[in-house]
């Protein structure tokens, strides 16, 4: 195994693909909204390459871009020599959600992609049956994806891809729809192919948010931070496959990971998390998740202090789940999050003691004074004479600084806050911010 | 005995002896080739083979009649899905288009069918001088008018939401837009399809009764077939021919629906989207049979073999560049664009203006607005009364699942049988006992469509989840609290689609319904539907134009007020899933 993976590095050569400078934006009225930021990054024959990074912080786009369905704004992709400007040959794509077609059978899927290039049937019919036969889909020739379970149907979603013999192969969260048990059979299959260098293809680029899954499988990881999405850090990892996820040294690489990721390029000293603006994304995290992760961290074995990746282990929770919990409490001035720790704040300790309905008027304190949209909404209902005002209008204003779909997320979230903290009332029907409490 | 079998099997994998399917087949598709050949013959007949006696009221005579109807929706149909595709698909790929089509489609779905078939009779028949093809070519469209709108409007809903992980899929395996349209929307789209197809069928039989025996004027148009063979029999006040009428629609509905539609819907369902397994799956024996029997698929395999070969085709080369291309956005375009269409709609409303105004004035067109309201309230009240009795019954019906599953199949024949059939049952009463046509005509125009009400009603209340039926047995809700907060609005969304299309179907129905006879008996009732009714048979067509302009108007305006904001309602607050 060693010696194989030592060969691998011999073979690295020139990059196959190279990424200079790509941003990505959308106009809005007062200038652009960014979604990515000048990525660099290469591809080199024989490495599986990571893309680290929480959900929303565009490292989809960027997939969507090195693929050529999406165009960047500026900055420029590079494969083989020639700038990529739609979908090339060569480059195959997994879908997270599989995105099979559901009235073709499973051989018909896998031929799809051969049809579109006009490979003759004979020879469709062969180089299909074979990447099923490659991907352990033999059997399930004639069966519709709707009789397959989450696992099989990826490995259509792999074998499709794999049949064109693309040179490098892009995988967009693959894993992450299928459960814990069928992910890692298919993640070891795959790599067993890779190792055993039975893919016809050169090189992988895999999204994931899974920090695990990324030390698991790739030979260099690049971590993405979001808003807007950026390269923060590049990991190369060195261990030998098959690698062993309750390794010293794995676990080491996946803590300092963890680390890694909850600093900031934009936060202050010590890598802490800057204070929250007006226009600041706020991540849906419902009031009962905060409560319960305070709960948690307060009570014994932990007492306060917790290891992020310790606590998402044992509650088999992801990053994209803990992470926003953790920033949330951050931002409310309930726990502070440094180098991949969480330490709740006094505040959060008294918090986890009280009843209901102190809970909330503590929770309303720290809203009003650490969330200037809270504080914004509130203001303005007080000052209108009839302490009332259109979701609209604050909608608007986020859309300065966020995407319609983010300005939406991050209002529903305020809702939830302030109807939680009774600092004002929604009538969701009227899409009107009020102070009445309901009527009865 | 395992032997055997396998030599058998070899054998009639070879196709060496017909396998026990093709026995019914084999008659089924000679017999179906023959009957095409017949109707297509009589079709291209000169048009004094029209001349009478051209419709005898001997039973003999029906099936061939029969036959005849329904190749007329067989044509319309083939008709409506080539408009369909190419209408849905320039709407939904251009936005010049689409700015347009849409509209144009919202408006044509609420111009009612019968009020213009008096001039698609004249163009139809100068288009064919002298043949029977004019005549039949404006009975066809007049029921292409009356299934088209709404299949269009699914197909181009349908693409307008075509999955984006699909269609990345798609660009990312680099298939050209001819590929990715049989592929992946024609597909897509085909569940919805096949549903409207279904619903424009179940509608299209009462326009084709009532379109094949038409007077404009001076012109009277008799096309052999159901319709006018019910057209004869009501001039010679026969009931019995009234009753073998109904008995052979009654056979060709129940075949239509076996032997057509069960097989198409049975066969559309793996184009369902959802990844999940349906907890009932269409079954159709006719398909079954059609897909066990080696003569069809040899028969279909070359057709099959073709279509195939067609639609892999790539039709552009391959080539780079992004899938998408981005939507030119021109300003002087548009700009232009918008001139030019604004220009062709002053120009067209003034011609219609100068047209209607040399033949009436505002008096005829206050007259119009007034039997509008009285069509109008008609149409309310009777979906109304309508609703009252079929809510709870299929509430009640939907809650006994073994009785939903004999009644669903009632309501949805019922809904299809075309209920001009039975007008002149209601028409003899009436003249029996005197009664006053402005109230006892009323109930006709909603005869065949309340049946729409019914169906879906019991629909939703079949899906509706038992856990919230439980939960309401738990805290004992009952009485009007059960009906108030538990059932009716889980049951909602359904009425009101099923009210929708009774409702659309109504306002057609008025202008048959308004003005009946018997004989030489002829009862009108005060409103709009006898309006147009009776200026189409006088030929006068600036009051044709005028009476189907209000009643459009009405339309529109009753589906803007009332039923579009129903409708995204029950959308938005009340549905279950």
């Amino acid at each position: 195994m060693v010696a194989l993976d030592t060969l691998r590095e011999t073979t690295l050569g020139e990059p196959i693909l190279t990424v200079r400078g790509v941003s990505r934006g959308f106009a809005r009225g007062s200038g652009e909204v960014r979604v990515l930021a000048d990525v660099d990054l290469s591809l080199r024959a024989g490495e599986i390459v990571g893309l680290l990074g929480r959900s929303g912080s565009g490292k989809s786009t960027l997939l969507r871009i090195i693929s050529g369905l999406i165009r960047p704004s500026s900055g420029e992709v590079t494969y083989r020599g020639r700038p990529v400007d739609g979908p090339a040959e060569g480059i195959a794509m997994v879908f997270q959600t599989f995105a099979l077609f559901p009235w073709l059978t499973v051989l018909q899927n896998v031929e799809a992609g051969l049809e579109a290039l006009g490979v003759p049937d004979k020879e469709s019919r062969r180089r299909a049956l074979s990447a099923i036969d490659l991907i352990g889909l033999d059997g399930f020739e004639s069966a519709y994806p709707r009789e397959l379970s989450g696992g099989m149907r990826q490995r259509v979603g792999f074998a499709r891809a794999l049949v064109v013999e693309p040179t490098i192969l892009l995988l967009d969260e693959p894993f992450s729809a299928l459960d814990v048990l069928t992910a890692e059979t298919i993640r070891t299959d795959l790599l067993d192919l890779w190792i055993e260098r039975r893919l016809p293809t050169k090189s992988m680029l895999l999204v994931t948010h899974n920090i695990e899954e990324a030390v698991f499988m790739c030979d260099r990881i690049l971590i993405f931070s979001s808003n807007p999405g950026r390269v923060v850090g590049e990991i190369g990892v060195t261990f030998p496959h098959p690698r062993n996820r309750l390794d010293a040294d794995f676990r080491q690489m996946v803590d300092d990971i963890y680390a890694k990721m909850t600093a900031r390029p934009t936060a202050g000293a010590a890598g802490q998390l800057a204070r929250l603006q007006l226009g600041s994304r706020l991540p849906p995290v419902s009031t009962n998740v905060m409560a319960g992760l305070i709960e948690t961290v307060a009570a014994p074995p932990y007492n306060g202090t917790a290891d992020l990746p310790e606590i998402a282990r044992s509650l088999q929770l992801e990053i994209d789940d803990l992470f926003p919990v953790a920033e949330v409490l951050h931002y409310l001035g309930f726990a502070e999050i440094r180098e991949g720790d969480i330490l709740l704040s006094p505040a959060a300790r008294n918090f986890a003691d009280l009843d209901t309905q102190t809970r909330k008027v503590v929770f309303a304190r720290h809203l009003l004074a650490s969330v200037p949209l809270a504080q914004h909404i509130r203001h303005v209902l007080d000052e209108r004479p009839g302490h009332r005002a259109p979701r609209i209008r604050f909608e608007q204003e986020l859309e300065d600084s966020l995407s319609d779909a983010a300005a939406d997320e991050t209002l529903d979230a305020v809702v939830d806050w302030g109807r939680y903290a009774e600092v004002f009332a929604y009538d969701d029907q009227a899409e009107m911010f009020s102070l009445e409490d309901p009527k009865g | 005995m395992q032997g055997s079998s396998t030599s058998y099997a070899s054998l009639t994998a070879r196709g060496l002896i017909p396998n026990r399917w093709d026995v019914v087949v084999f008659p089924l598709v000679f017999g179906l080739l023959l009957l095409a050949a017949k109707g297509a013959h009589e079709t291209l007949a000169p048009l004094s083979a029209l001349r009478e006696p051209v419709v005898s009221l001997d039973p003999v005579n029906l099936p061939d009649y029969a036959l005849r109807t329904t190749l007329r929706m067989l044509a319309a149909m083939v008709a409506s899905l080539l408009f369909t595709i190419t209408y849905g698909t320039l709407a939904a790929k251009s936005r010049r288009a689409a700015l347009v089509l849409v509209p144009l489609l919202d408006i044509l779905q609420s111009v009612p069918v019968l009020g213009y078939i008096s001039f698609t009779v004249v163009f139809f028949m100068s288009l064919f001088p002298g043949r029977v093809a004019g005549a039949e070519a404006a009975a066809i469209f007049a029921i292409f008018t009356s299934q088209a709108w709404n299949m269009t409007f699914s197909f181009y809903q349908s693409l307008r939401t075509v999955p984006r992980d699909l269609e990345e899929a798609t660009q990312s395996f680099r298939f050209s837009a001819w590929q990715r349209f049989w592929r992946l929307e024609v597909p897509f789209a085909m569940p919805g399809l096949v549903w409207n197809m279904m619903m424009s069928m179940s509608g299209g039989w009462f326009f084709v009764v009532a379109s094949e025996a038409i007077t404009v004027g001076d012109t009277t148009i008799t096309l052999p077939g159901i319709g006018a063979y019910l057209a004869q029999a009501t001039a010679e006040k026969n009931l019995t021919a009234v009753g073998w009428v109904v008995l052979t629609m009654t056979a060709v509905i129940i075949l239509y629906d076996q032997l057509m539609f069960r097989p198409l819907v049975a066969w559309a369902d793996k184009f369902r989207f959802e990844q999940t397994s349906a907890q009932t799956i269409p079954g159709s024996w006719f398909l079954d049979l059609l897909q066990r029997s080696r003569l069809f698929r040899t028969l279909a395999s070359p057709g099959s073999l073709l279509l195939h070969a067609l639609a892999r085709r790539r039709f552009a080369p391959l080539r780079e560049g992004f899938g998408r291309a981005r939507p030119s956005r021109s300003t002087i375009v548009d700009v232009l664009w918008f001139i030019a269409i604004a220009a062709a709609a002053v120009f067209a409303a003034g011609k219609t203006i100068v047209f209607v105004a040399a033949g009436v004035g505002w008096g005829d067109l206050l007259d119009a607005v007034k039997l509008g309201l009285f069509t109008l309230t008609r149409v309310v009240v009777l979906i109304a009364i309508a609703s009252l009795i079929w809510v709870p019954i299929g509430v009640e019906v939907g809650l006994r699942p073994h009785l939903a599953e004999k009644i669903q199949p009632l309501a949805q024949f019922l809904a299809a049988f075309p209920a001009n059939l039975l007008f002149p049952v209601f028409v003899v009463a009436i003249v029996h006992f005197d009664l006053n046509p402005d109230i006892w005509l009323s109930p006709l125009i909603i005869l065949g469509t309340q049946w729409y009400i019914l169906f879906n009603v019991v629909a939703g209340t079949m899906a509706y989840p038992s856990d919230f039926r439980e939960a309401a047995t738990n805290f004992r809700m009952r009485g009007w609290q059960w009906w108030r907060q538990v059932m009716l609005p889980g049951i909602f969304p359904y009425f009101v689609t099923g009210a929708i299309t009774a409702a659309g179907g109504a306002w057609n129905a008025s202008i048959v319904a308004e003005a009946v006879s018997w004989g030489n008996t002829k009862i009108t009732a005060h409103g709009l539907g006898a309006y147009i009714a009776d200026n189409t048979a006088a030929g006068d067509y600036p009051k044709i134009v005028l009476g189907i302009a209000v009643m459009s108007m009405l339309v529109t305006l009753f589906n803007r007020l009332l039923w579009r904001p129903l409708y995204a309602y029950a959308e938005d607050r009340l549905r279950l899933d």
